[in-house]
């Protein structure tokens, strides 16, 4: 299935990336080249629909919540790349 | 004595006799670094300063006779592997500057034994890629031929092995990530049951595929790497609380009784013919090893790569949403908030990434989500099936791990799609949840290393060290490359 350049757009605003018009394009092709070959999954439809068995090893594993020391907050701070005492700085959200 | 002729069995042996110390064993694995590395390009990161560290804490062990089996055993890891205060970019420029800020589990089991960790290994970006060509630090370079790569996602851990820079290493694998560029490389790479080994402290590519795996000359080796890393972690609620087996008891030359699958499925055309030739005297040699192997089928195996490719963007689109520039990693400025995100990950993040990124946000989003993630997500049922069903009457089942031996540098960086089926064989376990693991097979004409890949059923690794172990005794391969 081919997708269109306006599509391009609409995927590229959702994953908060921008592309210039020959990236654009590339994509196009490389994207719509990539659907065609997923689309061989269509041949499956239709086909007896199994019982999904439970799967015995699906279950949930529970432990107490138990307070830790791990790392120590300055060590991930040092990281960030902006930042106000033992806060990370963002732009401005509210005008 | 040559190191790169050492395994992890023989340089255990002889640090626990004290013919060599620690501390020999990694400057021998730091010379060979500095003697072949500039060639294939399987470091990011040389942990010099550290590795002496490291090297003195086992010397100080043996000392005291409390020395194990991986005790000052020089290993490399895969650079998207979390080690405190090393760097861990995932070989891409959006963690270029990232230092690690914990240990992931599998390091922090490794570090009970206290092997030498020598570095940091290339990858493709994210583990993206089957040729480490997407790397934002250059390619990993196959070590029996310079101008092939070295498979991918993990290529510099596989080389690292393969031209004997150090006695093992750990990798990912998230559709082949390990087994492939083992096959390519001339060694062992094993991937784990889904559930079986911590992912806490990898950065994570595709949660419901991802494991971690390991690299080494021999079955043996491996299975001795892997012993340690097996079990539950709390840090990571998919790892499941089942009994791991001792692994250096399944061992054994003979395979009279076990049953072995050939599916059909992966024999098809298109599969390189000495690769086909030399996987068919492989499955010969099992039947003289008294294996009782029989052709059957995995009726929806071919679909695996499809599934694969719309499951793992998915997943992607929603792991690497955090790289957003704000509380770690490169951040580039903008006129406002929206502005950083975009400009940071546009800048940040390589070509394959963002066409992941691209491929699970469409899959996933409002209208399309129906008609392709969900329809992958029930392909996985029934592959999944298929292989539960499969194991019920077979140990192991065997397929050539790769439909071609390494490929040239460049020959399909052009063509994601060519690209991606370097992995239709390998990708099959994953999307199961089951392990594999991939060992040597022979070599062509040409001198390029073959695999051979083994399947079992889910926590049924020692079945894989069982009969890889047998194969390769009877195989008798002496791999090496000339570099």
């Amino acid at each position: 299935m081919a997708i269109s350049i306006d599509e391009v757009d609409r995927i590229a605003k959702l994953s908060k990336l921008t592309f210039n018009e020959s990236e654009k394009q590339k994509l196009q092709a490389e994207l719509s080249a990539i659907l065609a070959y997923v689309d061989q999954l269509k041949e499956i439809e239709g086909k007896t629909v199994i019982d999904l068995v439970e799967d015995p090893d699906s279950i949930n594993l529970m432990r107490d919540d138990v307070v830790e020391v791990t790392t120590e907050p300055e060590e991930f701070l040092k990281q960030a790349p902006s930042r106000q005492g033992n806060f990370v700085k963002v732009k401005s959200i509210l005008e | 004595m040559d190191f790169t002729d050492l395994t992890v069995k023989l340089a255990s042996e002889l640090l626990a006799h004290k013919k060599i110390s620690a501390k020999e064993l990694a400057q021998m694995s730091l010379d060979r670094i500095k003697q072949v590395d500039e060639k294939i390009h399987a470091f990011l990161y040389v942990a010099e300063k550290e590795s002496a560290e490291f090297a003195q804490t086992a010397d100080d062990l043996i000392a005291q006779g409390e020395n194990f089996s991986l005790t000052g055993i020089p290993y490399a890891a895969k650079d998207n592997i979390l080690v405190k205060g090393m760097q861990a970019t995932a070989a891409s420029k959006i963690l270029e500057n990232y230092t690690a800020t914990y240990n992931a589990t599998v390091i922090n089991k490794l570090n009970i034994e206290q092997p030498i960790l020598m570095g940091k290994t290339n990858l493709d970006e994210f583990a993206m890629g089957s040729s480490t060509e997407n790397s934002a630090f250059g390619v990993t370079k196959n070590p029996y031929d310079l101008t092939r790569v070295s498979g991918g996602s993990s290529g510099g851990s596989a080389a690292a092995v393969a031209s004997g820079e150090v006695l093992f290493s750990l990798g990912t694998d998230t559709g082949g990530s390990v087994r492939q560029p083992a096959a390519f490389c001339g060694i062992v790479g094993f991937k784990p049951t889904y559930g079986r080994a911590s992912r806490y402290g990898l950065i994570a590519l595709g949660s419901s595929l991802d494991q971690v795996g390991v690299f080494a000359k021999t079955v043996e080796d491996t299975s001795m790497v892997f012993q340690l890393l097996a079990g539950q972690d709390n840090y990571d609620t998919t790892t499941l609380p089942k009994p791991v087996p001792d692994y250096s008891k399944v061992l054994k030359e003979d395979l009279k009784g076990v049953r072995v699958g050939i599916p059909k499925e992966y024999f098809i055309a298109g599969i390189d013919k000495e690769v086909a030739i030399i996987t068919q005297a492989a499955i010969k040699k099992l039947q003289e090893l008294g294996a009782d192997v029989t052709e059957m089928s995995l009726p929806h195996a071919s679909y695996a790569l499809a599934a694969y490719y719309l499951i793992l963007p998915v997943e992607i689109s929603a792991n690497l949403s955090r790289f957003d520039g704000i509380r770690y990693g490169l951040s580039v400025a903008g006129n406002n908030l929206d502005e950083v995100y975009y400009n940071t990950r546009s800048q940040g993040f390589g070509p394959e990434p963002k066409r992941r990124i691209m491929i699970g946000t469409y899959a996933s989003s409002a209208g399309y989500r129906d008609a392709y993630y969900k329809k992958a997500k029930y392909a996985q049922q029934l592959i999944r099936k298929d292989f539960t069903d499969a194991f019920e009457k077979y140990d192991v089942i065997v397929t050539p791990t790769t439909p071609t031996p390494a490929f040239k540098i460049g020959e399909k960086s052009q063509d994601p799609l060519s690209m991606y089926l370097a992995d239709v064989f390998t990708v099959g376990t994953n999307i199961a949840g089951v392990p594999g693991m991939s060992i040597p097979a022979g070599q062509t004409q040409a001198g390029l290393p073959v695999g051979i890949q083994l399947m079992a059923g889910h926590f049924a690794e020692e079945k894989l060290f069982m009969v890889g172990h047998a194969l390769e005794k009877t195989l008798k391969l002496k791999l090496k490359p000339n570099i």
